[in-house]
């Protein structure tokens, strides 16, 4: 006759379990990492040369070594920032010293004048990072509240609740244009 | 005829404890898989800055990390001083050292997502821009142009 074997007892188990637990518990770090994306311009010599761009359509931001910021030269507060850069973007007057727009044929939205605006952020080398962290973000926010007006008017939701080629749509007739431009002392 | 019952005494039955590590596994299992341990150790302090807009970084193996920051600890503040300095791996570096690290860290990819690295910068809220403009430099020259400013979600409105 074949021997039982003995039932293993089981109850330190949850012991076991709970040690593991705890060790994942500890070890653990939930943060998702996050931040404001942005593409670099791609590395040139010749520092001087000075891509071609009308004066109409370059937004100058300036951020200086005491966190000042002037915009096309006049000061402004952060808090201000996205409302002058979302009125320079869309130039709803149509003002000559305001960007050109182009007519663009973009899939699901039809033809839209795309704003040629690019917005220049330059600093100082004594700028504060956090300084240029709300700036960054001022600007970005305004670019993101264009999209949403925009995404509403044609698909009735949010930018960030649309599909991914209306998405895309909407990216191209509202491009994000900061450039960040070639470190400069400025005073 | 009414019956007083008399009242009986009910012992509650002892709860069963069988369930229980199947319930702690579980709860095991969910740490175990959204966990993400902790690779470098941290030599600088930072507190990142806060911003509205940010974006989560989408794929973590595609992303290389830069910290900036002053020493964490008096030792080390007593050997480099006060000053900002920038973390690569695990011990504190150079600007001039990026292009290297950039080059190292893009050896691991495959050759289809060598494009697609992103750099995330890490810095502390306090650092002046030069050291940061510096790195950006470092980072164009070494051909990384996707970059992240790391941020925390700020809560409310930003002042």
């Amino acid at each position: 006759m074949a021997r039982k074997t003995p039932e293993i007892n089981a109850s330190s188990m949850a012991d076991i379990a709970f040690l593991l637990l705890i060790f994942f518990l500890v070890a653990t770090t939930m943060d998702i990492d996050s931040g404001l994306n942005r593409v670099l311009p791609p590395w040139s010599d010749n520092q001087t040369e000075a891509p071609d761009i009308k004066e109409r359509n370059l937004m100058m931001v300036h951020v200086n070594k005491y966190d000042q910021i002037a915009v096309q030269g006049e000061l402004v507060q952060v808090n201000q920032l996205k409302d002058r850069a979302k009125e320079w973007v869309l130039n709803v007057a149509n003002d000559g010293n305001l960007p050109e727009k182009k007519e663009v044929e973009i899939d699901l939205i039809g033809k839209y004048m795309v704003s040629q605006g690019i917005i220049s952020l330059q600093n100082d080398r004594g700028t504060s990072y956090e300084m240029y962290m709300k700036v960054q973000n001022e600007l970005t926010r305004a670019f993101n509240e264009i999209r949403d007006e925009l995404s509403k008017a044609h698909f009735g939701r949010t930018f960030q609740e649309l599909e991914k080629n209306q998405q895309d749509a909407i990216a191209v007739a509202v491009p994000v244009k900061i450039s960040e431009a070639e470190p400069q002392n400025i005073k | 005829m009414p019956v007083i019952r008399k009242k009986e005494k009910k012992e509650i039955g002892q709860i069963s404890t069988s369930s229980l590590p199947d319930i702690v596994f579980m709860i095991l299992f969910f740490f175990m898989v959204s966990t993400s341990m902790k690779e470098t150790e941290l030599v600088v302090k930072f507190k990142a800055p806060q911003a509205t807009e940010i974006q989560k970084l989408e794929n973590k193996s595609l992303v290389s990390y830069i910290y900036v920051g002053p020493p964490a600890t008096r030792e080390l503040i007593a050997k480099f001083g006060e000053a900002p300095k920038i973390q690569l791996n695990s011990s504190f570096s150079d600007p001039e050292q990026i292009g290297q690290f950039i080059a190292s860290e893009r050896e691991q990819l495959n050759e289809s997502d060598r494009n697609k690295m992103t750099v995330c910068l890490k810095a502390d809220k306090d650092t002046r821009m030069g050291v940061i403009t510096d790195i950006k430099q470092e980072l164009r020259k070494a051909e990384a142009y996707k970059i992240s400013y790391a941020a925390t979600k700020a809560v409310g409105k930003l002042q």
